[in-house]
């Protein structure tokens, strides 16, 4: 793979070369110790305030009459820092941690990162949105609930649902959410000691077997046909009045999208069962197709993923589950109703599941995901859908050109948003893993994610380039990728001992599984490896 | 507004028409439908999705979402003793700064190379709730409270083999109903009654249901209602003498005045993180640790990533990686405890910055200082005329509560009053413990002042006059 054309080259070489390609890469390396090695005794970082003369006088000091058990003798033992000390360990930390901002974020696939537009982060900042509190009378807070209520309408017309709500955590507690309401309407059927069961696909995420199997169903799981796609027959074979749902994505991590969806369906409706989409890898098909149209009772969404808001080191993310008007009595509690007075919280809702997490859901990325929304409106978020498959098949192209790569299933197919590759080959030719080309990776700068467990494909690796990065983006990620094949095949050792420009070096991770070395925390620490 | 058809949408650089017909021509596509080509036609959109016009303009953006919010009243435009799990604590600007990094905000789920920071921020998260819990195993966060709270209970059954769990009455019926929900197929939940008197755990109630079937006590400290649980030590000791382990869900801002539950024979402790400098975020804004001794069978109970120091192959460098990895739902997926998946990561960040800006001296001071304005505002509301304070012979944490019935009038009524005049009262609890009369559960922070209560309690006296 060649540079592109624009980069300048000087013939004498003055006043600048020309860059290498791909480009050369350091990250920061502070070799910054663990926080408490910084502790400077009597330091203070932060004063909170002390009892005014007139509350002492009162009431004395409480803290200092509790029961000897009950209070504190001693103080914990947290470092002792001057403010800047503080700011200045963290940020020195945050410059060994690479953001979607930093680099081109493809490699992370299946997790949808795009950029979070700045503007969103600010409005969410403001006192209107962080200091308000969740039992504030209602009428005192119609504006959030005006965007929340907005934004359900929205996804309720992007997934063809009735009903929607924000409360799950994140995506994987709203698979949980979709479960519980599901087990709720089979218990509301008098049905749920019959149907233990749920179906799921294992390129379906983790957490829907994991979730499913929480709220005591027996999980079975499904395997890809021999052309990737989830294998009809299979289904049909399992399929019984012991079914309670299908958990299903579409397309799965393969980018392949499965185009008898509406036989899973009805095969499944047939049987008596429910069926909910996992859209987590809704983002090439927003404005395309929808969950309910294919028949779907209940679906969600990973607000942080397709609606943008920041991924904050593995949360705090956003979900939404979106549901037919037959399952909405079973939606979690509040849901946000219009009134005569304005909007309101309905926590009378017999039927309802309950609680899923504290109050009404993330609200700082809710609004951030209605600013996005609103941004970009129904033309705008086809955009992001067809821009998003445009850069996925672009960088197949690219990527499939680079030696021991391959896309299994679906051969000369197109895809959606992402593709699940195999280094197989390249495994097979130079015995370089999937996983030593990620800790190369590092060294461009760039991130990296095999595939979640099992590896179904071998040696996988899973990109997903969303609608976020440019063309010349996909081509430097393809040249890092092709500059590491390149190696494995004629200098393996920089990648077996890889990475070389990270902020550190190979770990050595033999105690992570070992219950007298591992340590968690830095007390265990010195009690395991520093003690005598 | 004006149709606004300007093609290049500054989020997607490749809408640019010349770049997507050359990226077309690239794959040799004729248009973006032959990408779509797999999608049947029968479950195709065959309309635009009905949404409202969009807002392409940035300042435009801001102007709209801005006069949404602007209909909203924050605690900081009025004199807020809300609580109840959410609350208003001061949010250190370093916190904000850290918090706010593009570094940490838009990272993900890289892996401890070239997101060495994340970890070791989230090390230093564990090692910092360690010290204040006195603990040498907490996991990377959950989503909130309340699931830490059903991940613990659902913990201490897998531990114990056992099915019955018993809680006190006076968990929030919000708390309630997400542990029982998410336990049940395979917990049952069983409340045990709180002293009318003295707002803590009925000791007697709670022996009487103890028995060979309890996987746990689950208490609170402070309750839910703002008493201390000064019997804690005694709860344990019944717990354990029956077979069962006993979970704590304690508030962590507490901790630099009241010994943690590990101190008095707890086994596994969970709360919430909000209060470790976050905002209030209309409830939004929430973290949940689970933390526990450095047991084995206990360690391979958690769901949650736990974040364990490693060396690498230079001398002293410091790496990171996942403990006991086998044992989530990443691994084995439904083999795994429960699950795990994006959570509440950043938030972590920002409570060990906030720890280690508050250190100990710091931790000390909050807990004194919102435990005599609590006392204070105690004293100074019972002594209105129409207000019951109830339990107030019982040490209270920062929150209390205040019962109007003597004055025959409503919690509502009296919270609208006060509403007027620039005051959120608290929560009312007259739906969730009806026993307790015309009540209202109170949160004094160390951001109200004597002034602010005093303030209250003048208006409590004017409008209950």
């Amino acid at each position: 793979m060649s540079a592109p054309e624009k980069t300048s080259t000087a013939a004498d070489g003055f006043p600048i070369e020309a860059k290498p390609w791909p480009r050369r890469f350091h990250q920061a390396s502070w070799d910054e110790p663990i926080i408490f090695d910084l502790s400077v005794p009597g330091a203070r970082g932060v004063l909170p305030p002390l009892p005014e003369p007139g509350v002492t006088a009162l009431v004395g000091d409480p803290a200092a009459e509790l029961p000897e058990a009950i209070g504190r003798a001693t103080p914990p033992a947290l470092p002792e820092m001057s403010q800047m000390h503080v700011v200045r360990h963290f940020e020195r930390l945050s410059q060994e941690n690479i953001g979607v901002d930093l680099n081109i974020d493809i490699g992370q696939g299946t997790c949808t990162m795009k950029y979070s537009p700045k503007v969103n982060d600010q409005l969410v900042s403001a006192p209107s949105v962080a200091d308000t509190h969740p039992l504030q009378d209602p009428s005192t807070v119609q504006g959030t609930l005006e965007i929340m209520w907005r934004l359900e309408r929205m996804l309720a017309e992007i997934s063809g649902m009735d009903r929607v709500s924000l409360q799950p955590g994140a995506g994987s507690s709203a698979i949980w959410t979709n479960v519980a309401m599901i087990r709720a309407w089979h218990e509301s059927r008098g049905e749920s000691d019959r149907r233990d069961e749920v179906i799921t696909t294992i390129f379906s995420h983790p957490s829907n077997a994991a979730a499913a199997k929480v709220a005591g169903y027996r999980v079975i799981t499904l395997y890809p046909d021999a052309d990737g796609y989830p294998d009809l027959e299979a289904l049909k074979s399992v399929v019984s009045e012991r079914t309670a749902a299908l958990l299903i994505t579409n397309p799965e991590d393969t980018g392949i999208f499965n185009p008898r969806i509406t036989e899973f369906v009805r095969v499944v409706h047939e049987a008596g069962g429910l069926c909910c989409y996992d859209q987590a890898n809704a983002n090439g098909i927003l404005g395309i197709t929808r969950a309910r149209d294919a028949g779907f009772d209940l679906c969600h969404f990973n607000i942080h993923k397709t609606f943008s808001t920041p991924h904050g080191c593995g949360g705090p993310g956003s979900g939404a589950v979106c549901v037919s008007a037959e399952l909405a009595p079973f939606l979690p509690r509040p849901t946000i109703e219009r009134g005569e007075d304005g909007l309101y919280l309905d926590n009378e809702r017999p039927l309802s599941i309950g609680k899923v997490r504290p109050w009404y859901g993330v609200t700082p990325n809710l609004v951030r995901a209605y600013a996005w929304v609103m941004s970009l409106g129904a033309e705008g978020l086809r955009q992001v859908a067809e821009t998003a498959v445009l850069n996925n098949n672009y960088l197949m192209k690219k990527v499939l050109e680079i030696r021991g790569v391959s896309a299994p299933y679906a051969s000369g197919q197109r895809r959606i948003e992402q593709v699940r590759y195999s280094w197989e080959d390249l495994t097979r030719d130079t015995g370089i893993h999937s996983e030593q080309i990620g800790f190369r990776a590092a060294d461009f700068g760039t991130h990296y994610w095999t595939s979640h467990h099992p590896f179904v494909v071998p040696e996988p690796m899973t990109l997903e380039p969303t609608e976020s990065y440019s063309r010349e983006d996909l081509d430097e990620y393809t040249a890092i990728l092709a500059e590491i094949a390149r190696e494995a095949y004629e200098d393996a050792e920089t990648i077996t001992t890889a990475p070389h420009s990270s902020t550190i070096h190979q770990i050595n991770h033999t105690a992570l599984d070992d219950p007298d070395r591992w340590a968690v925390t830095w007390r265990a620490y010195k009690r395991k490896h520093l003690a005598g | 507004m004006r149709d606004d058809q300007r093609s290049a949408h500054p989020y997607i650089p490749n809408s640019i028409p010349d770049v997507r017909a050359a990226m077309l021509g690239a794959v040799g596509a004729a248009s973006i439908e032959d990408f779509y080509a797999g999608v049947p036609d029968e479950i195709r959109l065959q309309r635009p999705l009905d949404l409202p016009t969009p807002i392409r303009a940035e300042s435009d953006l801001v102007r709209h979402v801005q006069a949404l919010l602007a209909q909203n009243t924050s605690t900081r435009d009025a004199i807020s003793f809300l609580g109840g799990g959410c609350y208003q604590h001061h949010v250190p600007a370093v916190c904000d700064e850290i918090n706010s990094r593009s570094e940490f905000l838009t990272a993900y789920a890289g892996e401890p190379y070239e997101d060495h920071g994340r970890f070791q921020a989230l090390f230093e998260y564990e090692s910092m709730m360690g010290e204040l819990l006195l603990r040498d195993v907490v996991n990377v966060p959950v989503y909130d409270g309340f699931q830490a709270a059903g991940t613990a209970v659902r913990m201490a059954s897998r531990i114990t083999g056992r099915r019955r769990a018993l809680m006190s009455a006076s968990v929030s019926a919000d708390k309630r109903s997400k542990i029982g929900d998410y336990v049940r197929p395979d917990v049952d939940i069983e409340l045990v009654p709180f002293d009318l008197e003295t707002g803590r755990l009925d000791l007697a109630a709670l022996q009487a249901r103890l028995g060979p079937d309890v996987a746990c006590v689950f208490v609170e400290n402070p309750g839910y209602l703002g008493p201390i649980e000064i019997d804690g030590p005694e709860i344990v000791r019944l717990a354990h003498a029956a077979g069962a382990l006993a979970v704590v869900s304690v508030d962590p801002s507490m901790l630099g005045v009241l010994a943690p539950p590990s101190s008095w024979g707890a086994d596994i402790d969970c709360g919430d993180i909000q209060p470790l400098g976050l905002h209030q975020h209309f409830g939004g804004a929430n973290g949940g640790f689970i933390a526990s001794d450095d047991d084995p069978t206990v360690v391979m109970e958690y769901p949650s990533r736990l974040f364990g120091i490693v060396p690498t192959v230079v001398p002293g460098e410091i790496g990171f990686g996942d403990v006991a990895y086998e044992r989530t739902s990443f691994a084995v997926r439904e083999e795994g405890k429960e699950w795990v998946g994006t959570a509440a990561s950043l938030w972590g960040i920002t409570a060990a910055v906030y720890l280690a800006l508050m250190g100990p001296e710091g931790m000390r001071d909050l807990g004194t200082t919102m435990m005599a304005r609590a006392r204070y505002a105690m004293t100074r509301l019972g002594s209105v005329p129409g207000i019951r304070v109830p339990f107030a012979a019982t040490p209270h944490a920062k929150e209390f509560v205040l019962d109007v019935s003597p004055s025959g009038r409503s919690a509502s009524s009296v919270s609208a009053a006060l509403r007027e005049r620039g005051i959120f009262l608290g929560i009312d609890l007259t739906q969730e413990q009806p026993g307790l009369g015309e009540a209202v559960l109170v949160a004094v922070t160390e951001v109200v002042t004597q002034d602010d209560i005093d303030r209250l309690a003048d208006a409590c006296a004017e409008v209950l006059q």
